[in-house]
């Protein structure tokens, strides 16, 4: 169960390389049991933190506190954590079975523990009998499961996965994810996952944090973020959406393009200028006397599961998603409900913009 | 000619057939004939004689013991340039070849020249009242010949495999709790076997069959297994028993190399 005791805590951490900076002021807890994703574009800094922790960085400023412990600067070998790397990073020149014994027969484990370490690993990744198979001979989901294999049997707290599931095909990883869920479930430990694909951090998060440049964007539950980002980045780089620049009129009245909307926000001011972010399938389109603006339709494509539809309206490009298909051309109205609207303070410059919530 | 693209290996096959596979086949031809071309074992047998047993036993020997220096020089060296964070790590590399570019016969007889009597070196330590070096005319200059002039032939497999590995396989065994020394024993050279392997064969090779270096280092003194069969074709004009006593010598390369690539085949044991 997750509780809400802080196993690692990153405190003011600043890294740079090269004169470029990386992580700036960073400041972050792990809650023991929770499965936290660190999200984000490339170079925004999340692997350089996954590194940090790992102990394969040292941070320039900062402290990184296990347990309460200062481990800023323990070597890796000596951190009570173990990670799964991106390409798998298996030992070519050993046996499955070597593998994964790896890390016992460093800490001088008995023969028969490590025996049935190794059964008991593979069981759980589902590789039964591949102990005398050499690396080389597998595919890219199974040695990432040996992977995870060789890393889980040191029993670490925290289980460090550097975008484990980046080189596999679709499918393969969509298995993966669920694969991982129940792997945590099963041992119990914390996990603290690195990628830049929302749909994985989503699948799989307690929380998520959401970054750029260097910078803490969010952090929150797959629900929070999703519904209600804080900013144009996090709403941009979760899932599909409608950013569009509109004015605060009042507490729980916002004008969009012209046409005034209920909210659910308050407390911006009067006549404060906002973002709002609506995502696609929020959008209705019903009759153009029923909705609060009039658009439209100009592109039409089947999703599968959905229609995907572009409206015209009042200058602005509408994404809208909806099971039922409006054809090109049809005059549609836009009508959103108030709880559907997520309102943003606009940002004022560059700098606010990257360093995001942090105000 | 099934496909145009075999045309392309043609003027490699005309190559190969003309300075590699007709040339062996005069050696064999010559080695086992005597001169009135009966056929005969006795230039093979004359390995057996007492000066060319030795001339062999003290060619392997210095061989070993030059391929032994190339690797403790090498290895450590190949990892520093390997593992620098420099960029210019190609331009390191480039200084260790620069020498390769001079002429093999002009570096050698330089180290003469450093090294006799009354050469660069003994007038340096001479005016410093320093004990002369004389170690011009022994086997310890041969040696020196051998390391100076093979050392990048070691240097350039060892760095290449060390450059190969994935730094996150060196991670993965941190992170798995091995220290550096034990990472660099189960990980780091397992995995750089395979260049030591071709790094050995490309010292040892050339050192045990070397005529040139003993010539001009060793003053003639000490006869290497390649000076008999120089001498056996040049001045004895007796090409039988040079043919001979090069099949022997062939033989002892291949057995040496099927050794050792059997050895790289079977070490995965690593614990």
């Amino acid at each position: 169960m997750l509780t809400d005791n802080k196993l690692i805590q990153l405190d003011h951490i600043s890294k740079s390389f090269g004169g470029q900076l990386v992580l700036d002021d960073l400041d972050l807890y792990i809650r023991e049991n929770e499965f936290i994703t660190l999200l984000g574009p490339s170079g925004c800094g999340k692997t350089t933190t996954l590194r940090i922790l790992g102990g394969f960085e040292t941070p320039d400023q900062g402290t990184v506190y296990f347990d309460g412990r200062d481990i800023t600067h323990l070597p890796p070998n000596k951190r009570p954590l173990n990670t799964v790397f991106q390409k798998y990073a298996l030992f070519t020149h050993m046996t499955i079975a070597e593998n994964i014994a790896f890390g016992m027969k460093i800490k001088n484990k008995p023969k028969t523990y490590i025996q049935d370490k190794i059964k008991y690993a593979l069981r759980l990744v589902n590789l039964d009998g591949f102990e005398d198979r050499m690396p080389d001979s597998l595919s890219g989901g199974q040695q990432q499961r040996i992977a995870i294999a060789r890393a889980i049997v040191n029993e670490p707290k925290v289980l460090l996965l550097d975008e484990p599931l980046g080189a596999l095909d679709l499918k393969l990883r969509q298995d993966m994810q669920y694969e991982l869920i129940r792997l945590k479930n099963e041992l119990g430990i914390t996990f603290l996952y690195v990628t830049h694909d929302q749909e994985e951090a989503l699948t799989m998060s307690d929380t998520i944090v959401v970054m750029n440049q260097g910078y803490i964007q969010q952090i929150g539950t797959p629900e929070k973020i999703y519904n209600e980002p804080e900013n144009a980045f996090v709403a941009d780089f979760i899932g599909d959406s409608n950013i569009i620049s509109a004015t605060m009129i009042d507490d729980y009245l916002v004008e969009i393009l012209g046409a005034r909307f209920k909210s659910t926000d308050a407390g911006f001011g009067k006549n404060k200028p906002v973002d709002v972010v609506i995502r696609p399938e929020d959008v209705e389109l019903v009759d153009p006397e029923e909705g609060t603006l009039q658009g439209v339709v100009t592109h039409v494509i089947f999703k599968g599961v959905h229609y995907e539809m572009e409206v015209m309206a009042n200058e602005h490009e509408w994404l809208v998603q909806s099971t039922s298909m409006f054809p090109v051309g049809t005059k549609v109205g836009i009508k959103v409900d108030p709880f559907n609207i997520q309102t943003m303070h606009k940002p004022e410059s560059e700098d606010e913009e990257a360093i995001g919530v942090e105000e | 000619m099934k496909n145009k693209k075999d045309l392309l290996s043609l003027p490699y096959f005309i190559w190969s057939a003309g300075f590699i596979i007709i040339p062996l086949c005069m050696i064999f031809f010559y080695g086992f004939t005597d001169r009135d071309l009966h056929f005969t074992f006795a230039n093979i047998a004359s390995i057996t004689e007492t000066e060319n047993i030795k001339a062999l036993l003290i060619s392997i020997l210095l061989a070993l013991i030059a391929t032994l220096i190339c690797i403790l020089l090498a290895y450590p060296l190949a990892m520093i340039i390997a593992g620098s964070k420099l960029k210019d790590s190609g331009f390191m590399i480039f200084v260790f070849i620069l020498p390769m570019w001079m002429n093999f016969l002009l570096r050698t007889l330089a180290w003469q020249t450093l090294l006799e009597k009354n050469g660069v070196i003994n007038t340096i330590l001479s005016k410093l009242n320093l004990p002369a070096l004389s170690i011009i005319n022994t086997p310890y200059a041969i040696v020196l010949g051998m390391v100076y002039n093979f050392l990048p032939f070691m240097i350039l497999p060892i760095y290449n495999a060390l450059i190969k590995i994935d730094p996150n396989v060196i991670n993965a065994a941190r992170d798995l709790g091995a220290n550096s020394l034990q990472t660099f024993l189960y990980v780091i050279f397992p995995l750089s076997i395979p260049g030591l392997i071709s790094g050995i064969t490309m010292v040892s090779v050339p050192a045990l069959t070397t005529f040139v270096i003993s010539d001009m280092l060793g003053g003639g003194k000490i006869l290497l297994i390649g000076n008999v069969i120089e001498q056996e074709f040049k001045q004895a004009n007796n090409w039988h028993v040079g043919s001979g006593l090069s099949i022997v010598l062939m033989l002892f390369i291949l057995l040496a190399m099927g050794l050792t690539a059997k050895y790289d085949k079977e070490g995965g044991n690593y614990f």
